[in-house]
């Protein structure tokens, strides 16, 4: 399986894509801000079809819609918490004026067009080349450490905003700072592995992450390690089935550790509660003695 | 479309009689005025309580659902119909139950992920049937992205059945589903079913926007189910002005879009998605102008419409 290069170059990029999308992703179901995730990786589809249009590097394009956009979507949101109607609306009007590129880009080139649009939605980890998957490493490898730097404030700010506030807590800049990060994600996640593939990653692991553990720093860890995990299985299945497509797979695997997730939080509380009532109205009459 | 442009040939003229007659010269152009019409008055209905509602995420994850839709019934030969609604039903109850087991875990940050979820798998799903069709789609991308101008009588008499059928609805479940919107926890201690109407509305709003998505593009659906939402919504508070308001804006877009693609080209989606965002910016700046304390002192602050 590693004897082929473009499987090596799909698991590094991967690799560390995931590990971005699951950091990011733990402070996105935090905050309730999937929405904005999942706007900003089809902006990056506008920005890479304006770029082409204009003739630049799509990668200058998709960087720079996405962290516009982030930072627009911040600024109109109430108080940078990118609210529901202010990113679908936003959302909305990008994917016109990507409409609007398209023809533009499609009438310059003649033809084409549908293949990038596949690709900038659908994506195609196993057809990066080397120098994509080193990209990818080096912005993830960027993002990562960011995310942990801004952990702290973040988390308070993002669990208790009045009490933040408060204490000196710069949120709206954390805020800001936050979304520009889950662009730069985008952006770099969309143009190697697809628009799809990214909100997957980004909803899916840190969902069940949220949902398994309460303790904070443990989740965030957890919800990298299961979007790496899901991201390692989905592509060792792939390739083993060749007919399902990668993403497809890293998709399924995630929705279904999600799925796992939901089960198992939703009924053990519950088992739990009426054990301990049992053992609560056996042990009542030698506790009150 | 810049066919249709050239089909025009002559352009916008100072003469708005002439203009009319013009657009509704060609038959496409009769229907696509029609499935402009009935789509902005049905997203404008749906779309005011999902804003209400702050379920966007999940409005444009439903109308995404037609992809999976169609190619699930492309690989098994069924009709185009049955494969979405089959889709729109699962994840609108998929959500729904998330949204319902909200309470208990996780809050509004669990809704969001299964939301995002929902959407990744379901166009995983939609993506996996296409590569084992094998075929070509032959136009994936106009529905995403829609192609107004080539809608058939046929398909105008679909849109209509479906809006009829999603109005009467509404008109039903309209009253608690306000209520419930508006205050959940009152509701529901006044004995309003708000877990059974929170699915409920969910599984309406999957259903007509996917059926309308199939045949519009989810693109089109979605922008007019939340910008003229949304403008309504920071124009006034009060519900059936709200509604019509609602209603007039998607319409006027719709029309305004049209006409505009059909005189100067370029995608119908462009210029609706475009007219609707500047009409948002305008009433957000208005009201933000009517609410500073500067304007017009003495009168009282313009009450909130929750927007």
């Amino acid at each position: 399986m590693f004897a082929h290069e473009f499987f090596r170059n799909a698991f590094l990029a991967g690799t560390f894509i995931a590990l971005a999308c699951g950091a990011v992703g733990y402070f996105l179901v935090l905050r309730a801000q999937v929405f904005a995730g999942d706007a900003l990786s089809h902006v990056a589809f506008t920005g890479a079809l304006a770029a082409a249009a204009a003739g630049l590097d799509t990668r200058i394009g998709l960087f720079a819609a996405t962290v516009t956009i982030a930072l627009v979507l911040a600024v109109i949101g109430e108080r940078a918490g990118a609210d529901d109607v202010a990113i679908g609306i936003v959302f909305a009007w990008i994917l016109g004026l990507g409409v609007f590129f398209l023809a533009l880009f499609g009438s310059g080139s003649g033809g084409g067009n549908g293949l990038l649009g596949a690709r900038a939605l659908f994506g195609s980890i196993f057809g990066l080349s080397g120098s994509d998957a080193v990209v990818a490493v080096v912005v993830a490898a960027g993002i990562v450490p960011a995310i942990l730097v801004i952990a702290r404030p973040l988390l308070f700010a993002s669990v208790d905003r009045q009490v933040a506030v408060a204490r000196g807590v710069p949120v709206t800049a954390l805020g800001l700072a936050f979304l520009v990060l889950v662009g730069a994600t985008a952006a770099e996640a969309t143009q190697a592995v697809g628009a799809l593939l990214l909100l997957g990653l980004l909803a899916a692991p840190a969902g069940a992450a949220h949902r398994m553990a309460a303790n904070p720093y443990l989740a965030l860890a957890l919800s990298a390690v299961l979007a790496v995990v899901s991201m390692w299985l989905g592509l060792v299945l792939s390739y083993a089935i060749p007919t399902l497509p990668p993403s497809t797979a890293v998709i399924a695997i995630a929705a279904a550790i999600y799925l796992l997730a939901f089960l198992l939080t939703a009924r053990l509380p519950r088992v739990l509660a009426a054990r301990a009532g049992t053992r609560l109205t056996a042990d009542g009459p030698t506790a009150s003695r | 479309m810049p066919a249709a442009s050239a089909l025009a040939g002559a352009g916008l003229s100072p003469d708005p009689i002439s203009d009319l007659q013009q657009l509704t010269e060609y038959p496409f152009m009769v229907n696509a005025l029609e499935a402009g019409t009935i789509v902005a008055v049905t997203a404008g209905a749906v779309g005011w309580f999902m804003v209400l509602r702050r379920q966007t995420f999940a409005g444009h994850t439903l109308s995404l659902m037609a992809f999976p839709g169609a190619t699930f019934a492309l690989l098994l030969g069924l009709s185009a119909a049955a494969g979405y609604f089959a889709f729109a039903t699962v994840a609108a109850l998929v959500i729904g139950v998330a949204g319902g087991a909200q309470s208990d875990h996780g809050g509004r940050g669990q809704v969001s992920a299964v939301t995002g979820s929902v959407q990744a798998f379901g166009l995983a799903c939609g993506f996996l049937f296409l590569s084992l069709y094998r075929g070509v789609l032959a136009n994936y991308e106009s529905l995403l992205f829609g192609s107004f101008l080539g809608i058939t009588r046929a398909q105008v008499l679909t849109l209509a059945i479906v809006a009829a059928a999603t109005l009467g609805v509404i008109a039903v479940i309209g009253r608690p589903l306000l209520f419930a919107s508006i205050d959940e926890g009152v509701a529901r201690a006044r004995g309003v079913p708000t877990r059974a109407l929170a699915s409920g509305f969910l599984l309406l709003l999957g259903l007509a926007v996917a059926a309308t998505a199939q045949i519009t593009g989810v693109l089109l659906v979605f922008a007019l189910l939340v910008a003229p939402p949304a403008t309504a919504q920071l124009i006034t508070p009060r519900v059936g002005l709200g509604l019509a308001l609602s209603i007039a804006l998607g319409v006027f877009v719709s029309w305004l879009g049209l006409a505009l693609a059909y005189f100067y080209g370029y995608p119908v989606g462009f210029y609706i998605t475009t007219v609707a965002f500047a009409m948002y910016v305008i009433a957000r700046a208005a009201r933000a102008i009517v609410e500073h304390p500067t304007f017009l002192p003495g009168r009282a602050p313009v009450a909130d419409a929750g927007a």
